[in-house]
C-alpha cells in the first residue's frame, strides 16, 4: 500500500514537473526550448514511426543507435572481463600486485579523453578507435573493485577450500569470483555509466555514425528538437541501463542476501 | 624489509621493467618510431613540455574552467542536497527526476548550450557543472539523512528552531559526505573539462592540445605526454582533496574506524 502510494505521488511529480517544463516553454515561446509534446513527437518521428516488421523503429534508428549500442554494450563487455581477469590475479597474487599497483593507479588517473585524439591517430574514424577509448575508460572501476573483492576473502571459506583440495579453477568459481562479485557489480554499475558517457565523447570526435554524430548533424542543421530528443533519449536509455543492471545484478547476486552479517 | 618499503620497492622496480622491457622490445624490433616511439623519448617530450608556453597556456585554460565549474557545483549542489535531505518527502518525489538527469553524459549538451549561450567558454563551464552536481548532491542529500536524531532531538529539547538545528547539528554532521562528494567531482570535472575541450572549436584547454598535436613529426610521443601530464594532475587534485578530507574530517574517519571496530 506504501509503495502504491509512493508509486502514485512519483508519477504526479513527474507528471508535474513535466507539466510545469511544458507551461514555461509555452510562455518564454523561446525557439531553444520546445514543449515536451514536440520532443516526444520528434523521438516518435525520428526513431520509433518505423513498421512494425523492424520492431517500430525507423531506419535512422537502425543506422545510429544501434551501432552506438552495440560499441557501447561491446566495449564494456569486453573491458569489464579483462578487468576482471587482471583484478583477480592482482588481488590474490601478492608480488604481482606489489609490483603493478603503482602503474595501475597511475593508469586510472589519465583523464581517458586526452588518449582519445591518440587512438584517433591510431586508428582512424571508426569503430576501434570508439571501443578503445570506451574500453580503456571503463576497464579501471572494474579492475580495482576486482582487486579489492579479491584481496578481501574471508579465512573460513580459504581453508575450507583447503582441506577438500580445490584445485586453483575451482578456487576461482567457488571462492574467488563469489566472494568479490558484489564489489565487481558495483564496478560495472560504474563503468556503465562511464561508458555511456565514452560512447558520446568518442563519436563526437570521430564516426560516421551513432547518436553522438546524430546530435553533431542537428547542430549543424539547428535542428534544435532533435538535439532535445536525443537528450532526452539519453536520458531514458541510462534509466533503463541502470534498470536492467539492477535486475541483473539482483539476479546473479540472489544468494548473497541473507548471508551478510546484520550490519 | 618493512612492508611499505617493500611496496615502494617492488613499485619503482615494476615501473622500471615495463620501462625497460617496451624500451627493448621497441629497439629489437625496429617498430615505427613514429607509431610506437620508444620510452625514453615520450619521457624526453613529458619532460620539455614544462617549458612549452602553449602547454602551460592550456593547463592554465583547463584549470580555471574547472575552478569556475567547482564553485558553481559547490554553490548549487551543497544547498539542494541539504534541502532534499531535510525534507526526504521532497526526495523521494524528486528522485525519478534525478534518476532520469544524472545519466545523461553532460558533454551531449555541448551542442545545445553553445547554441543557446553562443560561448565556448561559458558552454564549457555549463557541461563540467552539469556533470559534477550530482556526487555532490547524492552525497549531501545522504549526508543530512545520517544525522544522529538524538543530537537533533536534544537540540530541539532545548527550544532551538529547525534552522538551528540544521546548522549547529545536521551541517556539521554531513560535511565529512559532502567532502566526499566535492572530491569525486573535483576528478570528474576535471575529465569532462578535458572532454569538452575535444570538441569546442573556441577552447583552447588541454583536451584542445591534445587534439592539435596530430600533424606534428612526433605526435604520438607529445599525446602521450600530455596523456601523463594529465593523469600526474588529477593524481595531485586527488590527493590534495583526500589530505584536506584527512585534515579536516579526522575526528569522523576516528569515529568511523571505531564504529568498525566494535561491530
Amino acid at each position: 500500500m506504501r509503495h502504491l502510494l509512493l508509486f502514485i505521488a512519483r508519477l504526479l511529480v513527474v507528471a508535474a514537473v513535466v507539466g510545469g517544463w511544458g507551461l514555461a516553454t509555452k510562455v518564454a515561446a523561446s525557439p531553444y526550448f520546445p514543449p515536451p509534446s514536440s520532443i516526444a513527437a520528434t523521438m516518435y518521428r525520428q526513431w520509433f514511426s518505423g513498421p512494425a516488421s523492424h520492431l517500430w523503429l525507423t531506419g535512422d534508428a537502425t543506422a545510429n543507435l544501434v551501432p552506438s549500442l552495440g560499441r557501447m554494450l561491446g566495449g564494456w563487455a569486453a573491458a569489464s572481463l579483462t578487468g576482471v581477469a587482471i583484478g583477480v590475479a592482482i588481488g590474490r597474487l601478492r608480488l604481482f600486485a606489489d609490483l603493478v599497483e603503482p602503474i595501475v593507479h597511475f593508469g586510472r588517473a589519465v583523464p581517458v579523453p586526452t588518449l582519445v585524439p591518440l587512438f584517433l591517430f591510431l586508428w582512424g574514424i571508426g569503430t576501434p578507435m570508439e571501443v578503445a577509448a570506451i574500453a580503456f575508460a571503463v576497464i579501471w572501476p572494474v579492475l580495482l573493485n576486482t582487486i579489492d573483492g579479491a584481496r578481501h576473502l574471508d579465512p573460513v571459506h580459504v581453508e575450507t577450500a583447503r582441506v577438500f583440495r580445490l584445485g586453483p579453477g575451482q578456487r576461482l568459481v567457488w571462492i574467488i569470483l563469489p566472494a568479490a562479485a558484489p564489489k565487481i557489480f558495483a564496478g560495472l554499475r560504474l563503468a556503465l555509466s562511464l561508458a555511456l558517457v565514452m560512447m558520446i565523447i568518442s563519436e563526437f570526435v570521430g564516426s560516421t555514425d551513432g547518436i553522438g554524430r546524430e546530435m553533431l548533424q542537428a547542430q549543424t542543421n539547428f535542428d534544435v528538437a532533435v538535439m532535445w530528443a536525443v537528450i532526452t533519449l539519453l536520458g531514458l536509455l541510462g534509466l533503463l541501463l541502470n534498470a536492467a543492471f539492477s535486475v541483473l545484478e539482483h539476479r546473479v547476486l540472489a544468494w548473497q542476501r541473507g548471508m551478510r552479517p546484520a550490519a | 624489509m618493512t612492508p611499505v618499503l617493500r611496496r615502494v620497492f617492488l613499485g619503482a622496480a615494476g615501473i622500471a621493467a615495463m620501462f625497460g622491457a617496451t624500451e627493448l622490445a621497441l629497439r629489437v624490433s625496429g617498430a615505427d618510431a613514429t607509431l610506437f616511439p620508444l620510452p625514453s623519448t615520450v619521457l624526453a617530450q613529458t619532460a620539455s613540455l614544462l617549458s612549452d608556453s602553449a602547454f602551460m597556456a592550456a593547463v592554465g585554460s583547463t584549470m580555471g574552467a574547472w575552478a569556475e565549474a567547482m564553485a558553481f557545483t559547490v554553490a548549487i549542489a551543497i544547498p539542494a542536497g541539504a534541502l532534499l535531505g531535510l525534507l526526504p518527502w521532497a526526495e523521494s518525489a524528486l528522485r525519478p527526476v534525478i534518476e532520469f538527469l544524472r545519466p545523461i553524459p553532460s558533454v551531449v549538451l555541448f551542442p545545445l548550450i553553445l547554441l543557446i549561450v553562443q560561448s565556448d567558454a561559458r558552454s564549457e563551464v555549463v557541461v563540467i557543472v552539469f556533470a559534477s552536481v550530482w556526487p555532490v548532491l547524492i552525497n549531501t542529500i545522504y549526508g543530512f539523512r545520517e544525522v544522529d536524531p538524538v543530537a537533533k532531538e536534544t537540540l530541539r529539547g532545548f527550544g532551538f528552531g529547525p534552522l538551528a538545528v540544521a546548522w549547529h547539528v545536521s551541517l556539521p554532521s554531513a560535511a565529512p559526505f559532502i567532502a566526499t562528494g566535492v572530491r569525486v567531482a573535483a576528478s570528474l570535472a576535471f575529465v569532462v573539462a578535458i572532454g569538452v575541450e575535444l570538441i569546442g572549436v573556441g577552447l583552447n584547454g588541454l583536451g584542445t592540445f591534445a587534439g592539435q598535436e596530430q600533424g606534428a613529426a612526433d605526435a604520438v610521443a607529445i599525446m602521450i605526454a600530455v596523456a601523463i601530464w594529465s593523469g600526474i594532475i588529477g593524481l595531485v587534485l586527488n590527493t590534495v582533496f583526500v589530505a584536506a578530507e584527512r585534515r579536516f574530517f579526522r575526528w569522523h574517519h576516528e569515529q568511523s574506524s571505531m564504529a568498525r571496530a566494535t561491530t
